[in-house]
Formats: C-alpha cells, structure tokens, sequence
C-alpha cells in the first residue's frame, strides 16, 4: 500500500476540478476504474513544499452527499470511507466556482462537516471578475473555518499557494470521521440558506454585466437558430471526419503496405512470413488506418463538451428524445457512442433515473460507431458505384448516410418499444445545470485525446491482433495435401479448420443470402467489428496467396465472390449486430450482472438477422 | 387547498427576461428525485429567477436563471413553481 497521504478534489458538477486537478498533477496522472463499478478513478502525484508527495484523486461532481446517479454514489462513499478499493482520504480540496457561490458553498458546508482537514480551492475568479462579482476570501474563511485559496486553474494561479495550504492541513495519522454526518446531509433546505448567507456576506461587490454566456445562449438556444446551428456543427463533425481524416489515413495505409512489399521481399517463403505478412500486418494495419477518423470523432465531442455547448445540445434535443420516452441528457451518451459505445455507455452515468439509463444503454450499439467505418467503407467502396446523384452528392455518400440514418431509426423504435415494455416507467424529468461557456483547454483536449488512442491502440494491439492470429492459424490448419498437376484444385480455406467450421454454420446464414466467407468474417468480428474487415483480408491472402492483397486487390476480390444483394445484407447486418465483446463486457459491468446484456445481444442478433433478410430479399426482386 | 400567494404566476407562463422571485413550489406535484435535485440547483422560495429560453417546438424545456445559475428544466416542472413578478430590483 501506498504510503503518500491520499487527497481528494471533491465539487459540484462544473467548478473546474478537472482542470485542477490537470494543472496540478500534470502528466503525472493514472486513469482506473473502482472495482464493480466503471466509474473512472482518476489518480495523481504532487509533490507538497516540505516534500512530502501526495496522492491526489479526481472525484466525480456532485451536487450533495445524497447521490442520484453511480457517480456521485463514488464521491460519497470515497469521502465517508466506504468505498472498496480507497481509504479514506487525509485531506479534502473542495472546489467552488467562484461565480456560483450560493449553490456550490452548500456541498462545501457537507463535506466540512464530515470532519475531515478541508481546503478549499476558490476557482475562476478571474470568470467571477469578469462577470462583475467581487469576493473577499478572508470572509469566506472566517465563516467556514477553513482556509481558502483564490484559484484560475487554466492559469496556473494560486497553485503554490494550494499546495503550502495543504501542506499546513495534511498530518501524518490515521483520519476519523466526526461522528455526527448522519445529521448533517438531511436538510439540504437549511444548508442552502446557510450557503445563502455566506455567499451574500463574502461579495464585496457585485455589478450585473452582460455576461457573454448569454449572448451566446441567445443564437444556441434561439427557437430558429439553436437548431440550425446544431445541425451545422453535427454536419462538420461528419464532414471532417471523413475528408480530414483522409490524407492521414492514406498515408498510413501507405506505410503498411510498404511494410507487407518489404517484408514479403526480404524474407523467405515460410510460415512465419505467411503469419507476419497475411495475419499481423493485413489484419492490425486494416484497423489502425481508422485511428485519424476515430480522433477526429473525439476531438469534436471532448470539444463540444468542454466548452460547454454539449448542454445546450441535450436542450435542444430534449423534446425530440422525449418523443421517445428518453430525456436530453441521453443526447450526450447517444452522441458519443458515434465515436464509440464504450465510452458513451460509460457516459451514461450521469443520467439518475434507472429505466432512462438502461434503455439508453441497450440502444447506444445502435450508433454508429467508428469501427463500423472499415467495413462500410470497404463494402460501399466495392460495391456501390462512385456515381453523382445531385450536384455534391455522391452515390456513395448517400449509402453512407443510409446506415447513419438507419442505425438512428432502428435506436429511435428500440426506445420506443423497450419504454413500453421491458423498461416501462413514469417517463424521467430533464433538469440539468447550464455551464458557463468557456474555451476548451487545449492541453485538457489534448489529455483526453492521448487516452483515447492508447486505449485504441491498445485494443488493436490486443483484442484484435490476437483474434487476427487465432483466425490465421485456424484458416492455415490443415494444409490440403497437394493434388496432382491437372485434378481440381482444394480450396485453403474449405479444408482448413475454420473453414470447416464456418461451412457447417453457413446453412444458417444462407437464407439471408450470407455465403461462406462472411460467415467466417463474422466470427472472429464478434471480438470488435473491424476485424471482419481484417478476417476478410486474410480469407482471400490464404485462399489466394499469389495475389497481393491490398486495398485494391481486396476488392476485386470482393467484386468477384459476392452478389449486391449479399453485399446490402451484410451492412444491414453491421446496422444492428451487437458485434463487440467490449460493449457486452462494459454492459455488464454498468448493469451488475449478465440479464442486460444478454437481452442487447439477443434483440441486435435478431434485428440484425430479419433486416438484413428483408434488405437481400428485396434486393433480389427488385433484381439488384 | 390553493396556498399560492396574490399575483403568483407559475414559472412555465412567467415572459421572457421578467424578474421574478420564487413564491411557493407545489413538493406534492414533483417526484422525489426531481423535487430533491430542484432543491440541490438552489430551488427556493425567495429565491430570484428569470426565463431565459424556451426551446423550440412548443412543449420542449425552458432554460431559466436561478441565483446566478442556468439550470434547464421541462415545463412539468416549471408549472410546479409559483414566481411573483418583481415589478422592480427589490425583495
């Protein structure tokens, strides 16, 4: 165990602990989870003025010590000492916006009262400034008995100050809780006013200045232009990710290929070639090109929430999500599941009432994710022609924007009817606090972005990579003996183990007009979506070794063994099929136990099963 | 059974950037989660509010100032809370 004294940043939603506490732990920071649950457990180091390190942990916002969501549940059982996997802490740092005095001061009086040393981190002044409030923090600490420290964490200011404050509270000994905190957390009324009061005698002077928080909010939150602008920014999210991304991906793709030439140059036909070659590079490299399009994705979202805009859209879209038994706040989750529905799950959190939660849980797979862009991209670009339809609109482009739109439909009908039926409910409330807007803090932006590739990276490296080789090594076992010059030919993969195994449940797959290889594709896709795209790339290398199987061979191949109606059904499949073992795993753990996920992957699979059905039997008669 | 005090309007009808002060909120009309997270966003009486938006599409939220918070809520909820119009800066 470690022996650093343990130091929570605890505060309302909004007061800019993050920032904090980037500020202060720098790139000094571990990102884990507490054990049962996903709630992310932020830690990091500081070193205090006598040289005593600190261990300093970021606490989910919380508005009290009642919590209404699993957040929040963290942030009181971290700071009463009850929750599994963290001792409690030795010092408490609570964060206040300076500006929202009134409402945050009532969580810092809680958490006084607990008993633990307190300093509190007065933040955003320069904002507080700015907006026409003066305080005086020599009040502030007086009437709360503890010491308070001005702080602009963006601007690094009143960091050492923090930190000699700390220094001066953090003893060496075990803490004890003051017996009475029961008491303390009943009357939130009470406190309020308490908080009122404080407030009202620290502000020196507070003139109304036009806060440019509302001119914004005028043209957000306009009847007219609030949803155009909306629109505008979803239509340049998609819009970028798509052609910014482009010749960062082409150049990686480059880089692999060049890779496969050299390798397939300098080493002798073997085995280990074969492995290198057609399963390692074939199958990492086809998902790794993704890697610009995914950060793209997050860039927009980590920007669009840190500057505070992502309520406005949960507003906008209030109504809408209403329509079909959700609230706003499922916006955010639903939108971060484009990127992927792992971190949208887990972002799901926020929202308190159970069944809301649930059903946006069950319906984030119905977004489409990044790892379906591989394979729509591959399929579409085999087998859709690159014909313009209207001025600027591609043929293309439009398929694309079909599955886009179908996985929203399909997401919309599932809320709908899960609502009605095994998530039926008084319909929840939508009450959200609206943050001030701020510019997002590149170096935050940048924090984020770092953590999503490694965790990217790490599953191409791990999940995928591995998947890859098993496919491989069961695609190349048994080698078919060698046939006279002249008798037929035995097909690689039919007698490979693999093969085998994928013909015998192809009959399944083939009244949705599914053939062979897509069945094997599918298989190891249930590992992460992207695979099939690799598996496919490594199902025509073996079958076809002579053939170099890049990008343009591939979809020859393609071209060649798949009808356009087995081509329509196998993205209508990608609309719905729960393909990822990550998001069944995070659904498990975000539900406690095995029933949800269960029930997502059974009604994906048979969504996935009738519409891709319908799409090949339409397609055939309408003679595609 | 109607407690509202004189000239109260519920918050859901109050206009657009009038000043108002919260008169009486109706606990009975709200779930428990709701009415205690209305509390925590510093829902109370005597407390001054002003409508800042309404969303589009008549029945969607209204986003409204609070002390010096913006806090978005459905009009359900609004409809629970009695404001009286501050025709003046005064409490």
């Amino acid at each position: 165990m470690n022996a650093a004294p343990l130091v929570a940043l605890v505060g309302n939603p909004n007061a800019g602990k993050s920032a904090l506490f980037n500020a202060l732990t720098g790139a000094r920071q571990k990102v884990g989870n507490y054990p049962g649950v996903t709630v992310e457990r932020k830690v990091g180091r500081l070193m205090l003025d006598d040289g005593r390190p600190i261990e300093l942990v970021d606490l989910p916002g919380a508005y009290s010590l009642e919590p209404s969501s699993p957040d929040e549940r963290v942030t009181r059982d971290v700071v009463t000492g009850t929750q599994d996997g963290e001792r409690l802490p030795d010092a408490l740092v609570v964060v206040v916006d300076a500006a929202n005095l009134d409402n945050h001061l009532r969580f810092t009086l809680q958490l006084i009262a607990l008993g633990l040393p307190v300093v509190v981190a007065l933040n955003m002044v320069d904002l507080a400034e700015r907006d026409g409030l003066k305080l005086d923090p020599k009040v502030l600490e007086r009437e709360l008995g503890v010491p308070v420290i001005p702080t602009v964490a963006v601007r690094k200011r009143g960091l050492d100050e923090l930190k000699a404050a700390l220094s001066s509270i953090v003893v060496n000994g075990p803490m004890r809780l003051r017996k009475s905190d029961g008491s303390v957390q009943d009357d939130i009324v009470t406190l309020q006013r308490r908080a009122r009061t404080i407030a009202t005698a620290a502000t020196v002077s507070e003139t109304t200045v036009r806060r440019w928080t509302h001119m914004l909010d005028a043209v957000a939150l306009h009847p007219v232009a609030g949803p155009i602008l909306l629109l505008a920014i979803m239509f340049l999210m998609f819009q970028a990710v798509f052609s910014w991304a482009q010749p960062f991906m082409d150049a990686i793709d480059a880089g692999f290929t060049a890779l496969q030439a050299f390798l397939t140059a300098e080493l002798p036909d073997s085995l280990l070639r074969s492995l290198l070659v057609d399963g390692v590079i074939a199958g990492v490299g086809a998902v790794i090109v993704f890697l610009p399009q995914i950060l793209i994705l997050f860039l927009f979202i980590l920007v669009l929430e840190a500057s505070g805009y992502m309520v406005r859209a949960a507003f906008l879209m209030d109504r809408v999500m209403a329509s079909v038994g959700l609230s706003g706040r499922a916006f955010i989750p639903l939108l971060s599941s484009f990127a992927c529905a792992i971190p949208g799950i887990m972002a799901t959190r926020t929202i308190d009432d159970e069944k809301d939660r649930l059903t946006t849980i069950l319906i984030a797979p119905l977004m489409t994710c990044s790892a379906r862009l591989p394979v729509y991209t591959l399929i579409i670009g085999a087998f859709i022609p690159n014909t313009q339809v209207l001025p600027f609109v591609g043929l293309q482009g439009l398929v694309m924007l079909g599955l886009y739109v179908m996985g929203i439909v399909g997401a919309f009908v599932a809320a709908l009817v899960l609502r009605r039926t095994v998530t039926k409910g008084v319909s929840s409330g939508f009450m959200m606090e609206m943050p001030k807007y701020q510019w997002p803090q590149w170096r935050d932006v940048g924090i984020g972005l770092w953590s999503r590739a490694q965790i990217f990276l790490k599953r191409a490296g791990g999940i995928i990579l591995v998947s890859t080789i098993i496919l491989w090594v069961l695609l190349s076992f048994p080698k078919p003996p060698e046939q006279p010059v002249g008798a037929p030919k035995i097909s690689a993969v039919d007698y490979s183990v693999a093969g085998r195994i994928a013909n015998g449940i192809a009959p399944v797959f083939a009244p949705i007009g599914f053939n062979r290889d897509i069945v094997l594709a599918l298989i190891p896709a249930m590992a992460a979506r992207e695979v099939a795209v690799a598996a496919i790339g490594t199902v025509y290398a073996i079958d076809d070794p002579d053939s170099n199987q890049g990008g343009k061979a591939m979809v020859e191949n393609l071209r060649g063994r798949w009808s356009l109606p087995t081509a329509l059904a196998f993205l209508m499949w990608f609309v719905f099929a729960p393909q990822c073992i990550s998001t069944i795993a995070v659904t498990r753990r975000e539900t406690n136990g095995w029933k949800w996920p269960a029930f997502m992957v059974g009604y994906l699979f048979a969504a996935a099963y009738i519409m891709a059905g319908i799409t090949y039997w339409l397609a055939v008669f309408a003679g595609l | 059974m109607d407690t509202r005090p004189d000239r109260s309007v519920s918050l859901e009808t109050l206009p657009r950037k009038q000043h108002a002060t919260v008169a009486a909120i109706e606990w009975a009309r709200l779930a428990g989660p709701e009415a205690r997270r209305l509390r925590e966003l510093g829902f109370d009486e005597g407390v001054d509010v002003e409508v800042l938006h309404r969303a589009t599409l008549g029945q969607g939220p209204i986003a409204c100032r609070i002390g010096r918070m913006t806090v978005a809520l459905r009009r359900a909820v609004a409809g629970a809370i009695q404001v009286s119009p501050m025709p003046a800066a005064a409490e």
